[in-house]
């Protein structure tokens, strides 16, 4: 490894460029530096087809002179790099209008460390290793007559903020992923994903077997109408209702720029359905502060159905006249706050209680290609995939062809009657989820394919 | 760069590696965004590094570094040799490339302005000028202004003897005009959304005129939040080139993609409808009308330049003739193995990503004949939909639904009513295939878009579409509506 990803120095590397700043003229700044290490090992068609290391650092510098923001990311640490960058912070900040609303940079608060959040294992996982656990996938499709796709990733990070109103934060984490589709002759497909702070704590072979047992399960699928449907989702589904939310309505901005469903208090779910963002859940990927150094709450976004509250980050918190929630991300940024850790309360039921109360449904292990139709209403279209199954009497039938869906995810969370006890740590596209399968009331169905 | 490169290659030869290639790449990124009349951002990034590919026991290794040192550069090849190692130890055949003359030489994207020359204050002023024509139509609650611009400067070298430098520049921007009241939101955007974008200097962003165009597209995106809903049915549909492109994008441009066919992404974004098969069998993907060809020549295409990231040279390769599928984007690993030459489509999202076969410019040939406003007046009774609102498609790139932001009701060959919420869906050899007419040269446009996602680590690509508008018959829209 060349990038150096220790915390102490990573930060006085922060320390160093807020100083240059400070010296030629910043009236606040705040530097943001991330250091990475990682590598992914990708296969198909049972075999390893790429196989890939990087390690970098990014240095985020943001300068402001009054409220004349500018920000200058580089990626040359070296003293000619960092010159270069707080000379063209410095000289940008000087010349563009001013953000009229500036709410300053964050103040400093005592930051928790967050437990549990780092892993050896992970931080020293070798090629080598990488290559034994693609190779029990492969075996365990082998085994079952299918051919595996997917990939084995691991990362290690250190995030160190320094800012001229005396934050100084600095964690390092990591984070591993295992994720496979099994594909079987006659059109079946299958999937199954493990992520964890400890690469130890993933199962290669029993990833696989996941996989290549629902590929089986779902050889030569039937046609079925359109329609709506009950349904029960399994996690690796779910993981995409909670990002969307996350995404469409539970950031201070989305609200502030009136396209969030979120009212306070608005009933958007059955009274089964709690979320919280919460940086500390064992089960999750723990972070202890944001990137701009505030550290991290934990937020009620639903409870039992009704909303909580939304995120924020430092500027959206200044316009609402109130503080941040720790939900930043690295500036500028015009996306606005996200919840970056979603955690779905656990139900009461197996997952055989969950398909038993099907009178005559669907069962879907994920969705594919997702993408807002109309983002006030919360309306998302997309794709089963890797596995759907007719249900009968509460007793899985036989494979289904996939369906295209276009609803509401409000109306989902309306109809959710019944919340698997067990959950799964999952990667979706807003980071680390913590998910439980459920069975849905009503789901609607708009377009059929041909496999 | 010799010394970073020529040790990078040394050093795997003397690892053992058969073949590799090292690409040493600098850019420089800058992006404004103007929120409802304030400046809401102004940024500047920059990224330099290098990436070693090499094959030994005919599997693949990659490393990367942004740390340019002559050490650096021998602990990188070597680390890649012992990953491609590991990757030899679950592989089931070797990788064989196709053979091709060294690459030399240099390679620069035209243009006239430099957009890193132009001062910053004065894009912003620009930018809020737009803005700020937006914010005076009542009804408007938020605007967002941007601009970006990318230069990468890449080196590439062989083992085979190849060298090149190429210097590629893309400027982009765009406005987008939101109003809502109650449940309802609707967007207007200008030139597309997402913003423009072109290989090309800051004349391209003159010339957009976004401040002549705002007002118009903000008093739509008012009058769409009281505009009846696009009730469902069985329509004809004229797509405006702002969501031609998109359509081409995603249900031509993805599925001819060798190694998505071939399943090194079937766990990701799935695989393809078009098999190889179906391009041995002359299989029918459109109407007579519908030629795609992918041209990394293509003027101002941000798939455009003088070699692909294994060296490859810029060509135009059909993939759709005359409606018949005849062939793919393919690399020097998976061209031989349906027995041609790459088309070099091999792109890398950077220093520290490894190339992937992706699209260059996947353009629509306009057809002599009608252009886009007389095939508008052709049509007796159907819809225009303009600029793409959210797209979807299955994991073999068959079922596809899209919604745009903005319909016109076409009645007696003229555009009238707007609609509201406007959705269609079709299978995609179905819809081609329902093509009845495309606009010529008149109405032919390049676009493209930044933000074109593949790949584990995941990579965003830049690609070009040039396309003209289009009609499309007894076409499912209005889903969700009903």
């Amino acid at each position: 490894m060349s990038v150096d990803i220790d915390p102490r120095r990573r930060l006085a590397l922060a320390e160093k460029v807020l100083l240059a700043a400070e010296q030629a003229g910043a009236t606040e700044a705040e530097v943001l530096v991330l250091a990475d290490d990682s590598a992914l090992t990708r296969f198909a068609n049972s075999e390893i087809h790429q196989n890939v290391a990087e390690t970098s650092a990014t240095v985020n510098l943001r300068f402001v002179v009054g409220k004349r923001v500018a920000v200058v990311t580089t990626g040359r640490t070296d003293n000619d790099g960092l010159v270069a960058l707080v000379d063209q912070a410095a000289s940008i900040a000087r010349v563009v209008e001013e953000l009229e609303d500036w709410g300053g940079l964050p103040e400093p608060q005592p930051i928790t460390e967050a437990e549990g959040g780092w892993s050896e294992a992970t931080a020293s996982a070798s090629p080598e290793s990488r290559a034994e656990g693609v190779r029990a996938v492969i075996a365990a499709a082998d085994e079952a007559g299918s051919v595996a796709y997917g990939s084995y990733s691991t990362g290690a990070e250190t995030i160190a903020i320094a800012n001229s109103k005396g934050i100084r934060a600095v964690q390092r984490q990591t984070s591993a992923q295992l994720l496979t589709v099994s594909m079987a002759p006659n059109g079946g497909t299958g999937y199954a994903e493990a992520v964890s702070v400890d690469v130890d704590r993933i199962d290669p072979a029993a990833i696989g077997r996941e996989a290549a047992e629902k590929a089986r399960a779902t050889q030569n699928p039937v046609a079925v109408e359109a329609g709506e449907w009950p349904v029960v989702l399994e996690e690796y589904a779910v993981v995409d209702i909670v990002d969307m939310l996350g995404y469409l309505g539970f950031s201070a901005l989305a609200v502030q720029e009136e396209r969030s469903f979120y009212e306070p208090g608005r009933r958007i779910g059955s009274d089964l359905v709690t979320m919280v963002d919460d940086p500390n859940d064992p089960n999750g990927l723990p972070m202890a502060f944001d990137f701009e150094g505030v550290p991290k709450e934990r937020v009620s976004l639903i409870d039992h159905g009704l909303c909580g509250e939304v995120v924020y980050d430092a500027q959206t918190a200044a316009r609402a006249g109130r503080q941040s929630t720790g939900h930043g991300l690295p500036a500028p940024n015009p996306y606005g706050p996200f919840p970056l850790h979603m955690v779905m309360s656990p139900g009461t039921s197996s997952r055989e209680d969950l398909i038993g109360g099907l009178d005559r449904g669907l069962l879907v292990t994920r969705f594919h290609y997702t993408n807002p139709v109309h983002p006030k209403l919360c309306v998302i279209t997309g794709m089963t995939r890797d596995g759907t199954f007719l249900v009968e009497d509460g007793k899985i039938v036989g494979p289904v062809r996939n369906l295209r869906y276009t609803m509401s995810y409000l109306d989902a969370l309306a109809g959710i009657s019944a919340v698997s006890a067990q959950r799964k740590t999952l990667k979706g596209f807003l980071g680390g989820v913590v998910v439980p399968a459920v069975r849905i009331d009503g789901w609607s169905f708009t377009g059929t394919t041909e496999h | 760069m010799r010394d970073i490169t020529d040790r990078a290659l040394d050093t795997a030869a003397s690892q053992g590696a058969s073949y590799a290639d090292v690409r040493v790449v600098r850019r420089l990124e800058e992006s404004i965004a103007v929120k409802s009349g304030r400046l809401e951002g102004v940024s500047s990034s920059e990224s330099e590094g290098f990436g070693v590919r090499v094959l030994v026991d005919g599997a693949w290794g990659f490393s990367s570094s942004n740390w340019l040192t002559p050490a650096e550069a021998d602990r990188v090849a070597a680390e890649a040799t012992r990953i491609a190692r590991a990757s030899a130890t679950a592989l089931r055949n070797r990788v064989a490339l196709d053979s091709r003359p060294p690459a030399l030489g240099h390679y620069e994207t035209p243009l006239d302005i430099d957009p890193f020359t132009v001062p910053f204050e004065t894009k912003i002023a620009e930018l809020l000028a737009a803005d700020e024509e937006a914010n005076r139509v009542k009804g408007i609650v938020y605007t967002e202004t941007t601009y970006g611009a990318q230069r990468e400067w890449k080196t590439f070298a062989a083992s085979d003897g190849s060298f090149t430098e190429q210097v590629i520049t893309h400027v982009g921007a765009g406005i987008e005009s939101n109003a809502a009241s109650g449940d309802e939101q609707q967007r207007r955007s200008y030139p597309d959304a997402g913003g423009g974008w072109q290989a090309a200097g800051y004349e391209y962003i003159r010339g957009l005129d976004l401040k002549g165009s705002a007002g118009v597209r903000a008093e739509e995106a008012v009058a769409l939040l009281t505009a009846p809903l696009c009730q469902p049915g069985r329509r004809t549909i004229i797509l405006d080139p702002s969501q031609l492109y998109l359509q081409v994008h995603e249900s031509c441009g993805h599925p001819t993609e060798l190694d998505r066919v071939f399943g090194t992404e079937a766990s990701y974004a799935g695989t393809s409808f078009m098999t190889t098969d179906l391009l041995e069998s002359g299989f029918r993907y459109g109407s007579d009308l519908i030629t795609i060809v992918a041209d990394a020549t293509a003027p101002g295409g941000m798939g455009t330049f003088g070699w692909d990231d294994e060296g490859v040279a810029a060509q135009a390769v059909p993939l759709v003739q005359n409606g018949i599928f005849v062939g793919y984007l393919s690399s020097r690993e998976t061209a031989p193995r349906i027995g041609r030459q790459s088309g070099g489509a091999m792109r890398a999202d950077g220093w520290n990503r490894i190339p992937l076969i992706r699209m260059t410019n996947i353009n629509l040939q306009p057809v002599p004949g009608m252009s886009l406003d007389e095939i508008v007046a052709d049509t007796d009774d159907g819809l225009y939909l303009a600029s793409n609102r959210s797209w979807s498609i299955d994991d073999r790139r068959l079922n596809f639904q899209f919604a745009t932001e903005v319909a016109y009701e076409i009645k007696g060959g003229k555009k009238g009513q707007l609609l509201r919420n406007p959705t269609y869906t079709g299978i995609t050899y179905e819809f081609w295939r329902s093509c009845d007419a495309v606009g010529d040269e008149r109405s032919y446009v390049m676009l493209g878009t930044p933000n074109c996602g593949k790949g584990e680590p995941s990579q965003t690509g830049h690609v070009g579409h040039a396309v003209p508008g289009a009609r499309f018959t007894n076409v499912q829209v209005g889903v969700g509506n009903g």
